[in-house]
């Protein structure tokens, strides 16, 4: 019998309305791995607002608030308040919401608390498109991506919405990227975000099948090619200091990561080309910045 | 006194049996699974299971045949069978 | 103990003896001062609560739901433009069920920009579940806090509480205001029950959704719950006036109505002014009353009623505008009082919007004029002939 890699105990249940290989269940199983039993959520509208199924259903076994769309980050704030007021000082409070109501609609009160230094952990599952309305662009949709709103013709012409450095911009102690395809890494991070004090900010790679175009089974596959072909790099920004944690040993080119998905089927070898020039050209900036912040902190 | 009806939700949403959304079921050979437990590690429905002496069990009332395990099964263990 | 207090601090005041435990705020004029008295008193020591500064009302008004979710009594303030972007979360704060405390300071909308009095922020939030109280005197306000506390936290209720004031007639106008100590509120406002708070130890989700099968007996639920209030608030008035002395007269508090020829029905300060006009008038033989409208939600039907089987025209003056026949107190007065049996003559009167004073000129010509008609209809007071506007 092998040793787990991950903590054994499950928090989410079995019998939700995720699609077949959802990225973003993963995400929430492994996060609710890494935190414990001592935790309450707030959820924004999104996928995760339809998972548990309708009312009187719950699929995870902790509280679970739902909260307006653009609110999380004010919702967290309340949880932490509320929870301070009555002395309970050992649950973690969790904001959980998806990219478009992150990056665009829940920016505002994201900011907020992050500059107030609200004590909570928030977590972005980024499935890189309003997913749950039916695959509309949002902030976070790579540049050339089909999308039902950038449709082939038309196709996202804006790059993703940068929101660590947004983030990072906020000087919180603790933020970092993961991806459902690498749990051990991602559950790590959960650990040691919960060990800090203070705002804390995770952004987490969720494939979408029907999202993104592509058959359920290749879900982990994805995320390991995403993250290999450096378009989704795994790091740490850890009181301004940044760490690459996972350095991909070959080139991984990203016509490999872009040929699986048909929201990018209809690119061109320029437009790959091109995808890959900004690749490189983030990967280097990345590099660049674990340098300068070994010497000096943001 | 019409007591206030809370949308407080408790029920385990193990009720739904999202098995019938199954097309393929995955089916583990003994004779090749190392009990690495990848494939609980990797399924987003949480419908294997580890059993008491370490194999993977697959929870079939609640497992929509995704395909992820059998792909990430390193021994080829897994296969998905029309149901 | 007697204190001179505009109503913006008769508010802060009143959160900090009603041991409110989270405040979240974002400043608007003339809400501004309640909050810098709560952040004061907060700095001091001697209201010990969670202040979140937050960077919206939107977010103020989610910080408090989910801290109410927990289980804490909460609080917030605003005005205008800040209560119209917390529309979507008044919705919320009732649908949850989760008591929460407001104060709102009644102020035009925009545009254009304008800080002064009027009841349109408020009254065009009346379909959103939250009980509103109107004040016309700091004590009022002071008072109303208290009560509001009580009865929103009713376990048959649980509902959230706006108790609101006019700009600057009482936010910023200091009053004598007769403030009770804290043992005296101890024994008035219990600490907050949730039945239904979120803990670790007994995981729920709070929120769901729901098919069309469901829907609509989870409205009628939190209808019931408002419902429940207009039966709670006479006896919370009825034990703050033995405890404390002072009786603010229930939902509809009436002023020489018995025999009269016409009432006005009217909210906040300008029923001061009506109660002066309406003394001069009876002096001179005009048999007139007034009926304040203190509490709008829940809608007092039985008082109104009870009103108008005595008398034969009322007046219902509304401080604020929408675009359907008459204002907004007007067509509920009327929707109340009509039937096929018969019913008062009911006339509709717009005056005061964006902070016009309500004169006793005002007050006066509206009784006059209900006096003298035949058909109810529906009219501005106070309009101004407007020779030219530029283009």
């Amino acid at each position: 019998m092998v040793r787990l890699t991950i903590p054994g105990p499950e928090l989410m249940t079995a019998g939700h309305l995720g699609c077949p290989g959802c990225g973003a269940t993963l995400a929430m199983r492994y996060l609710l791995k890494g935190l414990g039993p001592r935790t309450m959520l707030t959820v924004p509208a999104c996928c995760w607002a339809v998972m548990s199924g309708p009312f009187p259903r719950t699929c995870v076994e902790i509280p679970f608030l739902d909260c307006a769309f653009e609110a999380t980050g004010a919702s967290i704030a309340g949880l932490r308040a509320g929870l301070d007021a009555k002395g309970v000082k050992d649950v973690t409070v969790v904001g959980f919401a998806g990219d478009g109501g992150t990056v665009d609609i829940g920016l505002q009160a994201l900011s907020g608390s992050l500059e107030r230094g609200v004590d909570a952990i928030y977590v972005m599952y980024d499935n890189e498109a309003y997913m749950n309305t039916g695959v509309q662009r949002s902030g976070a949709t790579p540049w050339g991506a089909w999308t039902t709103t950038t449709p082939v013709g038309r196709t996202k012409p804006q790059e993703k919405k940068d929101i660590m450095a947004i983030v990072a911009a906020h000087r919180i102690p603790y933020a970092a990227t993961a991806c459902v395809a690498f749990p051990e890494d991602f559950v790590r991070k959960v650990e040691k975000a919960k060990a800090v004090k203070g705002p804390r900010f995770l952004h987490v790679l969720a494939p979408c099948p029907p999202g993104w175009k592509y058959a359920p089974e290749e879900t982990i596959r994805l995320g390991r090619l995403a993250v290999d072909a450096r378009v989704f790099p795994l790091y740490e920004v850890v009181d301004g200091r940044y760490t690459i944690t996972r350095k991909p040993g070959k080139r991984t080119p990203v016509a490999e990561y872009l040929q699986k998905q048909g929201r990018f089927g209809h690119l061109t070898e320029a437009q790959v080309a091109a995808i890959q020039t900004q690749v490189d050209e983030r990967w280097a900036r990345l590099e660049a910045m674990e340098r300068m912040t070994a010497e000096v902190r943001t | 006194m019409i007591p206030v009806r809370a949308l407080w939700a408790d029920v385990p949403s193990s009720e739904e049996k999202t098995g019938t959304w199954r097309t393929f079921r995955p089916m583990i050979d003994r004779t090749r699974c190392t009990k690495c437990n990848v494939c609980w590690k990797f399924c987003p429905d949480v419908a294997i299971v580890i059993d008491g002496e370490g194999w993977p069990v697959i929870d079939y009332e609640h497992c929509k045949g995704c395909g992820i395990c059998e792909v990430e099964c390193g021994p080829r263990a897994i296969t998905m069978e029309k149901e | 103990m007697q204190r001179m207090l505009t109503g913006n601090h008769a508010q802060s005041l009143a959160a900090k003896l009603a041991r409110v435990k989270v405040v979240a705020a974002y400043p608007i004029t003339p809400q501004t001062t309640i909050v810098e008295g709560i952040a004061d008193m907060v700095a001091s020591g001697e209201f010990p609560c969670e202040f979140l500064e937050v960077e919206s009302e939107h977010s103020a008004l989610q910080a408090c739901i989910s801290a109410a979710a927990v289980g804490a009594r909460t609080y917030t303030a605003t005005s205008s433009q800040g209560l119209l972007l917390m529309h979507e979360l008044l919705h919320w704060a009732s649908g949850l069920r989760v008591p929460i405390g407001m104060g709102v300071v009644n102020r035009a909308i925009a545009p254009p920009w304008s800080i002064y009095a009027d009841h349109s922020d408020t009254v065009s939030q009346r379909d959103t579940g939250w009980l509103q109280y109107y004040c016309e005197s700091n004590q009022e306000v002071l008072d109303t806090v208290l009560q509001a506390y009580r009865v929103a936290e009713d376990l048959r209720v649980m509902l959230p509480a706006m108790v609101t004031e006019d700009a600057f007639y009482l936010s910023h106008t200091f009053e004598p205001v007769d403030a009770p100590t804290q043992e005296e509120v101890d024994a008035f406002l219990p600490p907050l029950e949730m039945p239904y708070a979120l803990d670790v130890d007994r995981p729920a989700r709070f929120g769901s959704f729901m098919g069309p099968d469901a829907y609509m007996e989870q409205r009628r639920n939190v209808a019931d719950g408002m419902e429940a209030a207009a039966r709670v608030i006479p006896g919370v008035e009825r034990e703050f006036a033995e405890r404390f002395g002072r009786d603010h007269g229930g939902a509809l508090p009436l002023f020489e109505c018995e025999g009269a020829d016409a009432v006005l029905i009217v909210s906040g300060t300008a029923a001061s002014t009506a109660r002066s006009v309406v003394r001069e008038m009876r002096a001179e033989g005009k048999r007139v009353g007034v009926a304040k409208l203190r509490v709008f939600r829940p809608w007092p039907v039985a008082a109104i009623r009870a009103l108008a089987a005595k008398v034969p025209r009322i007046a219902v003056l509304d401080r604020s505008f929408t675009f359907g026949f008459g204002g907004a107190l007007f067509q509920e007065v009327r929707n109340a009082v009509q039937s096929p049996r018969g019913g008062p003559l009911v006339g509709g009167y717009v005056a005061g919007l964006g902070g016009r004073d309500i004169v006793p000129e005002t007050i006066r010509a509206v009784l006059d004029d209900v006096l003298a008609r035949d058909e109810p209809d529906v009219s501005w007071v106070g309009l101004q002939e407007v020779k030219e506007w530029s283009a």
